[in-house]
């Protein structure tokens, strides 16, 4: 398959809108399909696609497939394996690049798997080498504490790319793309796995992964309680989300919906607040692309206080409150 | 039911950032001393999630495998003391330096010689690579159906299983027919405790051992040899470590400077 060329992007909608990841994707689709002089291509699958088709455009889609099924309007893998097998070989591309969300971590592998050839998951960079035309993927390894680039063998090189890595270009309206459907007819028997249900857990208040400003809570926090007093007044001043590291979700303090980390949110706020926390690389995978990190830790040792740009040694209880009550002063 | 889980010995995750060390001329990890082996923590609650079904029939059976070079026997038999009833070993020095395509088709080669399973259980993903995609590899191979990042698994009879797995915002209630493979997430719970009695049981049972040869594969053509992924580099990234620590008489007062601070540096 020496003749495979161009990008295609899986893009993904949550109600009735192009996801930011997928923005994020065509983004470093553009730039790798401008490096290679070939073109980027978005697939969007589902039951109602097409209405954001021009929104994939105006992100840097040269084209546009657009595949529409009632049996496509939840991801699944038995639906959405025969629209990709279809869609690889009519387009050919040389690259597949989904998000490390739950649809890439599930299609990525079973894809890549199913075609002979290796994906590379949860990418942080993706770049080509100029001498061979193939794609390098940077993705952390060791829990963060390194990080690897890889390349692989066959077509398509196939990579998910982890959330706000990526950078989406700015939305142009005037951009011309070709928006083409394809028509898959699914088998309705061939579907192994059937969805019962899809539990929604509502958040009130901001979205973690939408807040400009998030404080988040450890281990050494010590309990439920204090994430709905003291760092749920803080975030409320700043107008943002409380967030958690893993031990207060596996401890069943706050819902696994606030866990930021390498297997639970990754989020880019301005402002990132960690209160007790210790800073483990799972951790710091989730937020260490936020703008500011402030650290509260009553231990200097603390890995957190290599990773933060401003901290305070001493306990949360006397200092949260403090804090909290002089950030409001200011912000008067 | 037959359950197979697999499970991958790695150095311990929890470990300070701080002894981490790279041999970067090898691409590979340097195991510092204090840093101890034990069984991927998520590869855990995947025993933990197949010991739950096995509590409400004892007749189902719960076999592990591992593969590797040089497993410490302690360490891959911990799942045998939590309440699984044998170990299958895939130990030999071709089995090393494999990427997530070489692991998976040894395994899936080793559950094909198994012969009997049902279900097939998971971590969502190993603690050293983070790849998560060995149990849907596995999956593909095998030609059967895979549910990925599950926090709960129950037998509801006739060979059927009803999961509920985590997608964004929450989560989705799907029912599968076995065989099928199970990833399993840490919201599923903790994993439990070994017991005495286990650990005692554990320690009379001999692991099978199987080369690559005792599951149809060709030495030269597992491990580093059936890698897809090459690596091209490995690194530690450099961390600027500028951290101004705030300090004043009172932790009060060092919090009140800590805002002054962050306002004045148009952070807030």
């Amino acid at each position: 398959m020496a003749d495979n060329k161009g990008i295609l992007v899986v893009g993904e909608l949550a109600e009735g809108k192009l996801l930011p990841i997928s923005a994020e994707l065509l983004g470093a689709g553009k730039r790798l399909a401008d490096e290679l002089k070939e073109s980027l291509s978005c697939i969007l699958i589902g039951e109602k696609v097409g209405d954001v088709a021009n929104a994939a455009v105006a992100a840097g889609a040269d084209k546009v497939c657009v595949v529409e099924d009632a049996q496509l309007k939840d991801y699944q893998t038995d639906t959405f394996m025969p629209v990709m097998d279809k869609a690889i070989a009519e387009l050919a591309p040389r690259i597949v690049l989904m998000g490390q969300t739950s649809l890439g971590r599930d299609l990525a592998p079973r894809l890549a798997f199913k075609l002979g050839v290796a994906a590379v998951m949860d990418c942080l960079e993706l770049t080509i080498d100029t001498a061979s035309k193939a794609m390098n993927c940077t993705r952390p390894v060791y829990g963060g504490n390194a990080r690897a680039i890889f390349t692989t063998e066959g077509f398509p090189q196939i990579a998910t790319l982890r959330q706000k890595a990526g950078t989406p270009l700015a939305p142009d309206a005037g951009r011309k793309g070709d928006i083409v459907s394809l028509a898959v007819s699914l088998d309705a028997s061939k579907i192994r796995v059937k969805v019962l249900e899809t539990v929604k857990e509502e958040v009130t208040g901001i979205k973690i992964e939408d807040a400009q400003a998030v404080v988040a809570g450890g281990r050494g926090v010590g309990g439920p309680e204090p994430f709905s007093n003291e760092l749920l007044e803080l975030a409320k001043v700043l107008k943002g989300a409380v967030g958690a590291s893993r031990p207060p979700c596996d401890n069943k303090w706050v819902p696994d919906s606030i866990q930021v980390g390498l297997t639970g949110k990754i989020i880019a706020p301005e402002l990132y607040i960690a209160v007790a926390i210790s800073g483990s690389s799972q951790h710091m995978s989730g937020c260490s692309g936020s703008k500011t990190i402030v650290a509260i830790n009553k231990d200097p040792e603390a890995n957190i206080f290599k990773e933060a740009r401003f901290g305070v040694v001493g306990d949360w209880k006397v200092i949260l409150p403090a804090f909290t009550a002089k950030v409001k002063q200011l912000l008067q | 039911m037959n359950m197979i889980v697999c499970c991958k010995q790695v150095l311990d995750p929890e470990a300070a950032p701080s002894t981490f060390k790279l041999d970067a001329a090898n691409n590979r990890m340097v195991q510092p001393p204090e840093v101890k082996p034990v069984v991927s923590p998520y590869d855990e609650q995947a025993v933990e999630a197949a010991l739950r079904i096995k509590d409400k029939d004892k007749t189902q059976k719960i076999s592990i495998i591992s593969l590797g070079n040089g497993l410490v026997r302690d360490v891959v038999k911990k799942p045998l003391s939590m309440g699984a009833d044998e170990l299958i070993l895939l130990e030999d020095p071709a089995f090393e330096g494999g990427d997530s395509y070489a692991v998976a088709s040894a395994l899936a080669a080793a559950i094909k010689k198994v012969g009997q399973f049902d279900l097939i259980f998971f971590g969502r993903q190993e603690s050293e690579w983070d790849d998560g995609q060995v149990g849907t590899g596995v999956a593909e191979l095998l030609g059967i159906p895979s549910i990925t990042v599950a926090k709960k698994v129950e037998d509801i009879g006739g060979g059927k299983v009803r999961v509920e797995r985590i997608v964004a915002d929450g989560f989705q209630v799907v029912e599968v027919q076995a065989p099928a493979v199970i990833t399993v997430s840490n919201e599923l719970g903790e994993a439990r405790y070994a017991t005495l009695k286990g650990i005692m049981a554990a320690s009379k049972k001999q692991p099978i051992v199987w080369k690559p040869a005792d599951i149809g594969l060709d030495a030269a053509k597992v491990g580093t040899a059936a890698r897809k992924a090459k690596i091209v580099k490995l690194f530690q990234p450099v961390k600027e470590g500028k951290c101004e620590i705030v300090s004043a008489d009172s932790p009060a007062e060092a919090a009140a400077l800590l805002a002054q601070k962050l306002r004045d540096n148009k952070v807030i």
